[in-house]
């Protein structure tokens, strides 16, 4: 039998109804079942949120338009949170939502970007965002295209794969400045980095900025800060996973 | 007679300037001759050091972006190394690219088995879509890498080799060639890439038909059943240049319905733990003309065929 697979979901011209931040929980429950979603789930929330609302240049009538910002989630793990800001904004229709993790649904539990609207790579594997996220860069600057930055989401565990090391490392030496690495540091890690997850970014001569993960105003002032000739980080920290 | 490695700098580096969509991907290997393309085009040469996976993620990133990436390196660290990556960063994402590798399976035998990478074209059968190249000369190797690079957002791997053919054949990027036909019903003996003209003097004299594969993925099955049609049991030996019988189980689809018998020959799976020489390698594979004489005719007895 020839394998077949869902088709994808057709973006919607406009979301079905104006959603904001308040929204999020609930449209969470459409795939969790749970009226109330513990710091894990919503590790990603606020900085999706943040980013999704006021930073990327993107929406669901661009999404074939070269000159459209690049969001990349690395860590597709628990897309929850990015699935229900994805409905929020209009990518996909809310009515998707329930179907989460079906055989018939385009939304597994880690994103395929030929099956989601909106959805820049599929991810599930660590470590592979961030590469891919430096080579998306490389790829629109040798296209002329001075325009669109690059984000790529990643975990602070995730930065235990050895290919995050090789990206940040490049990226840093050769100052590709539209890339731009959030990182969501809930302590997750068995082994912490020493001297923190922003040390590597640092190190390799990254402009870096620690703020709280759940505070809108510094998020946002994090991710717009001028890094002339360098990388961006932006380590979001939240509640510890294991607390 | 330029390599095929010189070959491939000097198109690709030609071809950077013709096509704004192809960009190469180096890990310090090959740089040199990619320097002055490098300085034409130093947004579309990249060279991320010694850094594989990043190779890879790289390349398809810059697909994500739109580009044709052609990356480089050993073979070992081109496809082994960095599996996950090629099976993920292209596959998964749905884009392509073209992977040109050297070294194949000996090229430099006194470096050893760290250098070699025999079961890198099956290790690519695990995967789905990728076409796989193996030239037998550098006019070969040009024809298939201007093919590759043309080939829309298809998945390609170019399997570069020090090991040659004296001469050059007609490849078009596509198909099997028939090289030698023998009676209806003879032994059809599938060459792959360097390894034709040791296959051809195994058999001289003898009764079989020779097809040369120079694209080896996708597999030509009807050219295949052709060459055995009229074979009470269609008898097939495979020459391939890595892993012996990485190509059985294509054989055995493309002749389903009919009854057959296979010979996988190619590198051996056990390590071999001598430096030396490629012929030295060649001959201890059994891959020399006269191995390969001694194991064909074992395998399928000509004298019999000549008295029926």
């Amino acid at each position: 039998m020839t394998p077949t697979t869902p088709a994808a979901a057709p973006p919607p011209a406009a979301p079905d109804r104006a959603y904001g931040y308040a929204d999020l929980p609930a449209l969470m429950s459409l795939m969790t079942g749970d009226e109330k979603h513990g710091p894990a789930a919503t590790s990603t929330l606020d900085a999706l949120w943040v980013l999704y609302d006021r930073v990327l240049r993107v929406s669901p009538d661009r999404a074939g338009d070269p000159g459209r910002d690049r969001f990349l989630l690395s860590k597709g793990h628990g897309p929850m949170a990015y699935y229900a800001v994805l409905a929020a904004k209009g990518f996909l229709p809310a009515g998707l939502l329930p179907g989460f993790g079906s055989y018939g649904s385009p939304l597994g539990h880690h994103p395929d970007r030929t099956l989601v609207p909106g959805a820049e790579i599929g991810s599930g594997s660590l470590g592979h965002g961030l590469p891919l996220a430096v080579g998306t860069a490389l790829g629109l600057r040798a296209r002329g295209l001075s325009g669109p930055r690059v984000w790529v989401l990643v975990g602070d565990a995730e930065l235990d794969e050895g290919s995050n090391h090789e990206a940040i490392a490049f990226a840093g030496a050769t100052g590709l400045d539209r890339l731009h690495t959030l990182v969501i540091d809930n302590s997750s890690a068995s082994h912490a980095l020493p001297g923190g997850v922003a040390a590597p970014f640092a190190a390799a001569g990254w402009s870096v900025a620690a703020v709280d993960g759940r505070d809108h105003e510094a998020l946002y002032d994090a991710y717009t800060r001028p890094h002339p000739g360098r990388p961006h980080a932006v380590v979001a920290r939240v509640e510890p996973k294991h607390a | 007679m330029d390599t095929m490695r010189e070959r491939f700098a000097s198109v690709t580096s030609r071809l950077l300037d013709e096509d704004p969509r192809l960009a190469v991907v180096l890990a310090d290997i090959g740089t040199d001759g990619f320097r002055r393309a490098a300085e034409r085009h130093p947004d579309r040469v990249v060279n991320v050091g010694i850094r594989e996976q990043l190779l890879v993620g790289v390349g398809g990133g810059l697909a994500l972006a739109g580009l044709r990436p052609v990356l480089h390196t050993f073979a070992p660290f081109l496809i082994e190394r960095p599996f996950e990556q090629v099976k993920l960063d292209f596959g998964h994402q749905g884009v392509g690219g073209v992977l040109v590798s050297a070294g194949g399976s000996y090229d430099w035998p006194a470096g050893g088995f760290t250098h070699m990478a025999p079961g890198d074209v099956a290790l690519l059968d695990t995967l789905d879509g990728w076409t796989v190249h193996v030239p037998g000369h550098p006019d070969e190797a040009e024809t298939l890498l201007r093919h590759a690079y043309a080939a829309g957002d298809d998945r390609v791997y170019v399997r570069l080799s020090a090991q040659t053919n004296a001469r050059p054949r007609p490849v078009t990027g596509g198909g099997f060639l028939t090289v030698r036909r023998g009676r209806p019903g003879a032994p059809a003996v599938v060459a792959v890439g360097p390894l034709l003209e040791n296959a051809l003097a195994a058999v001289e004299g003898l009764d079989a038909t020779v097809l040369y594969a120079a694209t080896v993925r996708p597999f030509d099955a009807p050219a295949l059943r052709a060459a055995v049609a009229g074979a009470p049991v269609a008898e097939v030996v495979l020459v391939e240049p890595y892993l012996a019988g990485t190509s059985t189980a294509a054989v055995a689809d493309a002749l389903a319905d009919v009854p057959h018998r296979v010979l996988g020959l190619g590198t051996a799976r056990a390590e071999l733990r001598r430096y030396g020489t490629v012929g030295e390698h060649v001959a201890a594979h059994g891959l020399d003309p006269r191995s390969l004489r001694e194991r064909i005719t074992a395998f399928t007895d000509f004298t019999a065929r000549a008295a029926g």
